[in-house]
């Protein structure tokens, strides 16, 4: 049996019909060919697939398509505007927050969140909001430079 | 326009793809009429196969096709180890396990069809009836006799009688004899714990064959491409010609993507079956099972020297386990790259080393960042520490009693290698200044007095990388030559391409080839693209493992970019009139000696090699060249890394309070990458120290199998790690680099570990095992209470008495 939903994704209507189980992962992958939401666990640990549902960030394999029927999501492809990177993006660039890049998605889309929940965090807080995100390459030290980095500009912007 | 030079922060050209989700891993490789393939798993540790019942599952919606291991026996072949040893035991390795399964995760049967979770639903309705046999976990028990056989049969029938599958050593000096001289000897038994790689990328696999050409093209999540296209011909016996290998972009490896898996074998070989592309992507708790674990080896361990701190000698008898059967490096990792490191930075002169490699009813086990030189560094420096303790000194003092001084070209040492070049104390110095280890002391002296828990730990590694001269690999049984080449191809308009046969995943190789060639030619690093990971694009490469992509590498990169200008010379003097001498080279321009107004720049002469109109006599049009770099000696990175643990005494939770590492990887093309993988590699060294491990129950079940049950460590573990370099060039290479992908991890568990035995040592703890979770600390340190205690009641009653 096949639901039918609707969504925007990335300020775009989309409208698809999908099986109970698909999960929003899936949907945003391999329907709407955005793939730049990873998937790195089975288990909803390591937050390489969250995406901002309705302006929160959410481990989109934690969630099935229909259940995001009627939201409003961004993936990391919406959030560069005119040509110009978002503060967090240009922040993770800057500071060689990124390796491998697999993760670099949802610690970016969880620190779009986190700033706009705490625009000044501490270290500390930092650290303890990326703790559903997993990297396994950078030791997270250029990941905490970056969201500092992204918290000041988005400050002196 | 960016002109950059060596050892530049440049920041990374490869990151806007991957800021903005336009990285292309293998899952996001669609082609039309594409195919899912899933696999069927052993759910049992040992067991003989004896029914696959596909009939229910073949009739399910989307499937297309199941293939039991019976069905491809042929075409599949049997996985080799390519690192061969002296009277290696070899049993097959049949991709899909044909009679027996011997790990839980062993794959059984391959199910396609038109959609992922079609797939995974047919795979689940495959019904494969098992008699289970006993399985043995531990690699110690599993060579004892009466334990179950993996591998049945002699040797000639490819059996590993008492799952042995070599025994090695490597001896240096006499240990024995010094052993007997010297004041002091410590034992211990060590457990370097089994460790999940954890690349945060599974692997996957889409393979595409072309049935009236007869090629096919494979997109997989690698770090040895071409290594891949020659093991999977020899493998199947498909032209290694007709088969292309690429790797896209790849998330992270750490040498569990540095094999020929059984899944590329099987992708490969259905997607030819059937003649349409296939799929496969594993599964996070499927990676657990079916990707290379790392680590495993159970030692006894014995350090000797005199009370005056020197230490005379170091031997130990290691049991390492290899899993079910050998995957591509493992005879390698425990053996050469573990035992010739055992000398460390000290002047060792006494070495032996015993390796036994057994076969048990687990996931097979490789490299993981470090491989063996991880397992030996933390043998050496934990040992150090406890011959410190014996003798009543500071582990630093007796650190630097005990250095090989300075040299700047060549140090034989006792397991019979030779060190490139080394400054070990100066590193050890620049870690103490950073630290202020004087007043460190007086603060855990204060802290102690209030019952706080504070310790430091130091590590004075050394590593060999740059992998490898290939006589040296081969004569130790590599079954391949490491070297590395390069093609530079100038275009007409004077920008660049250029091909390697590495294949990073995050370590930044567009930039730092990209710094290479800039550098060299006086062009923008914007004029230059770096190709790599691709069978088609770059005659053969060994790849990105070992530290050494920019070792050996850049080098041949280096070499080829020197003929490319020699040769612009030749043409810049030809059409400038005047001799080759006079004309100079800088900044991206040929310039005759003291006429500075006479000039030609490099894309002016590019343009005239591809016009041809005025070329030299004997000169050929075009602009390019090729270079090979075989290195004549490895590269031996080394440096300093400190700990600084508080625990908590009530929890046993151990808090890493500051880290200082200091490094010399020679010279260094771009500091914030090298920056950014040592803090990488701190951080999974720290994980194997305080919380990673892999955990199998004695009938083999996997319970660490989920990223739930799994510690990967979080952003919370760590504090801002301080980094810094010596710079003691190599002189076995032109770049004089020696490689900095594996510093961190080789040098973070000893430091740590030094330190929770520090922050405890008052108690009377000597040693504790990987990981130092809080349960375990909390345990030693009731434990050490409890002896006080009983000490304490049993002076008193002595008293009474
Ligand atoms: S894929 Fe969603 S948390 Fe890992
Ligand atoms: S950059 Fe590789 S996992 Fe984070």
């Amino acid at each position: 049996m096949s639901y039918m939903i609707t969504m925007r994704v990335n300020g775009v209507e989309h409208t698809a019909h999908v099986e109970a189980r698909l999960l929003l992962s899936h949907l945003i992958r391999d329907v709407l060919d955005l793939t730049g939401t990873h998937i790195g666990c089975d288990t909803s640990s390591c937050g390489a697939c969250t995406v901002l549902v309705n302006g929160q960030a959410v481990k989109s394999c934690t969630m099935f398509a229909v259940q995001a029927n009627g939201a409003d999501i961004t993936t990391v492809e919406g959030l560069a505007k005119d040509g110009k990177y978002h503060p967090v993006q240009q922040a993770f660039w800057d500071q060689h927050g990124l390796q491998c890049g697999f993760c670099t998605p949802g610690m970016i889309i969880t620190t779009v969140a986190l700033l706009k929940k705490s625009p000044k965090p501490t270290e500390a807080e930092i650290r303890a909001g990326l703790r559903g995100n997993l990297c396994r390459c950078t030791g997270y030290h250029n990941i905490v430079k970056a969201v500092q980095a992204a918290a000041e500009a988005r400050r002196s912007s | 326009m960016t002109m950059v030079g060596i050892n530049e922060s440049v920041k990374r050209r490869e990151d806007p793809r991957l800021i903005s989700g336009q990285g292309k891993y293998v899952d996001d490789i669609r082609l039309p009429g594409m195919l899912h393939l899933s696999l069927v798993r052993s759910p049992h540790a040992h067991a003989r196969i004896k029914r696959v019942d596909v009939s229910r599952a073949s009739k399910m919606d989307g499937v297309v096709a199941i293939f039991t291991g019976a069905d491809l026996q042929e075409q599949l072949g049997s996985l080799p180890a390519g690192w061969v040893l002296p009277d290696l035991k070899q049993p097959k390795h049949p991709p899909l396990a044909v009679d027996k399964v011997r790990y839980v995760g062993d794959a059984v049967a391959a199910v396609v069809a038109s959609a992922p979770y079609l797939a995974a639903d047919a795979a689940r309705a495959v019904k494969v009836t098992y008699e289970s046999l006993p399985a043995i976990v531990d690699a110690e028990k599993a060579t004892k006799r009466g334990a179950p056989i993996l591998h049945e049969g002699n040797a000639d029938a490819g059996g590993a009688p008492n799952n042995v599958a070599f025994d090695w050593e490597v001896n240096g000096g006499d240990y024995a004899a010094a052993a007997k001289k010297a004041d002091v000897v410590v034992r211990e038994r060590i457990v370097n714990q089994r460790l999940i790689p954890n690349a945060m990328e599974p692997r996957g696999v889409v393979a595409d064959y072309e049935p009236a050409s007869g090629q096919l093209t494979m997109w997989t999540s690698t770090q040895i491409p071409h290594l891949l296209r020659l093991l999977f011909a020899l493998v199947t016996g498909h032209p290694e010609h007709k088969l292309r290998v690429i790797a896209p972009d790849v998330g992270g490896g750490f040498g569990s993507k540095l094999y020929i898996y059984a899944e590329e074998v099987i992708t490969g070989i259905v997607a030819k079956q059937l003649g349409r592309p296939v799929k496969w992507i594993e599964g996070r708790q499927e990676n657990y099972l079916a990707t290379t674990h790392g680590r495993d080896h159970i030692t006894d361990v014995e350090i000797c020297g005199n009370k005056d701190g020197t230490i005379t000698g170091i031997s130990c008898e290691v049991n390492a386990n290899l899993g079910a059967y050998l995957s591509t490096f493992a005879p390698l990792i425990p053996t050469i790259l573990f035992g010739i490191m055992l000398v460390g930075v000290y002047k060792l002169e006494n070495v032996k080393c015993k390796v036994r490699g057994a076969f048990t009813n687990t996931t097979p086990v490789d490299a993981y960042r470090g491989a063996g030189r991880p397992e030996a560094t933390y043998l050496v420096e934990r040992m150090v520490d406890r011959f410190a303790d014996a003798v009543g000194r500071d582990p630093v003092a007796v650190r630097r009693k005990n250095m090989i001084p300075a040299f700047k070209r060549g140090k034989a040492v006792a397991t019979g290698v030779k060190y490139d070049s080394g400054d070990y104390k100066k590193a050890l110095d620049k870690a103490l200044e950073m630290l202020d280890y004087p007043k460190f002391k007086v603060e855990q002296r204060a802290a102690r007095k209030e019952g706080k828990l504070l310790g430091i730990g130091f590590s004075t590694y050394i590593e060999i990388c740059g992998m490898a001269p290939s006589a040296v690999a081969s004569s130790l049984g590599a079954g391949a030559g490491l070297w590395e080449s390069s093609l530079v191809r100038i275009h007409p308009t004077g920008k660049a391409t250029v091909y390697t046969g590495t294949s990073p995943h995050g370590q930044g190789h567009y930039t730092s080839m990209s710094q290479i060639v800039s550098s060299q030619l006086g062009i923008p690093m914007e004029d230059v693209e770096v190709v790599h990971g691709d069978t088609a694009a770059q005659q053969f490469g060994t790849g990105t493992f070992g530290s050494r992509s920019v070792v050996v590498g850049g080098s041949a990169l280096y070499m080829s970019l020197q003929k490319v200008v020699a040769k612009a010379r030749k043409l810049a003097a030809h059409q400038m009139g005047v001799p080759e001498k006079q004309v100079q080279f800088a900044n991206g321009r040929f310039v005759v000696e003291d006429v500075p107004d006479k000039s030609m720049s490099f894309p002016d002469i590019a343009l005239q090699c591809y016009l041809a109109k005025d070329l030299p006599k004997g000169m050929e049009p075009g602009l390019e060249a090729v270079s090979f770099f075989d290195p004549e000696n490895f590269t031996w990175p080394f440096g300093c890394h400190v700990a600084v643990v508080e625990i908590d005494e009530e929890t046993g939770d151990t808090k890493l309070v500051r880290y200082v590492g200091v490094d010399d990887v020679g010279k260094v093309i771009n500091p914030m990458i090298v920056d950014g993988m040592v803090h990488g590699g701190v951080a999974q060294g720290v994980g194997q120290a305080l919380v990673e491990q892999a955990v199998y129950s004695n009938d083999g079940q996997l319970l660490s199998g989920s990223m739930m049950d799994y510690a990967v460590p979080t952003a919370e573990m760590f504090p801002n790690f301080e980094t810094a370099r010596t710079e003691t060039p190599s002189p076995t290479n032109p770049l004089g680099v020696k490689g900095a992908g594996e510093t961190g991890t080789i040098a973070a568990s000893p430091a740590v570990i030094n330190a929770v035995v520090d922050a405890l040592s008052h108690l009377g703890v000597t040693h504790i095992d990987m990981p130092a979770t809080s349960e375990k600390v909390w345990r030693l340190i009731q434990g050490a209470k409890e002896e006080r205690r009983k000490a304490r009641q049993g002076s008193r009653n002595g008293r009474k008495r």
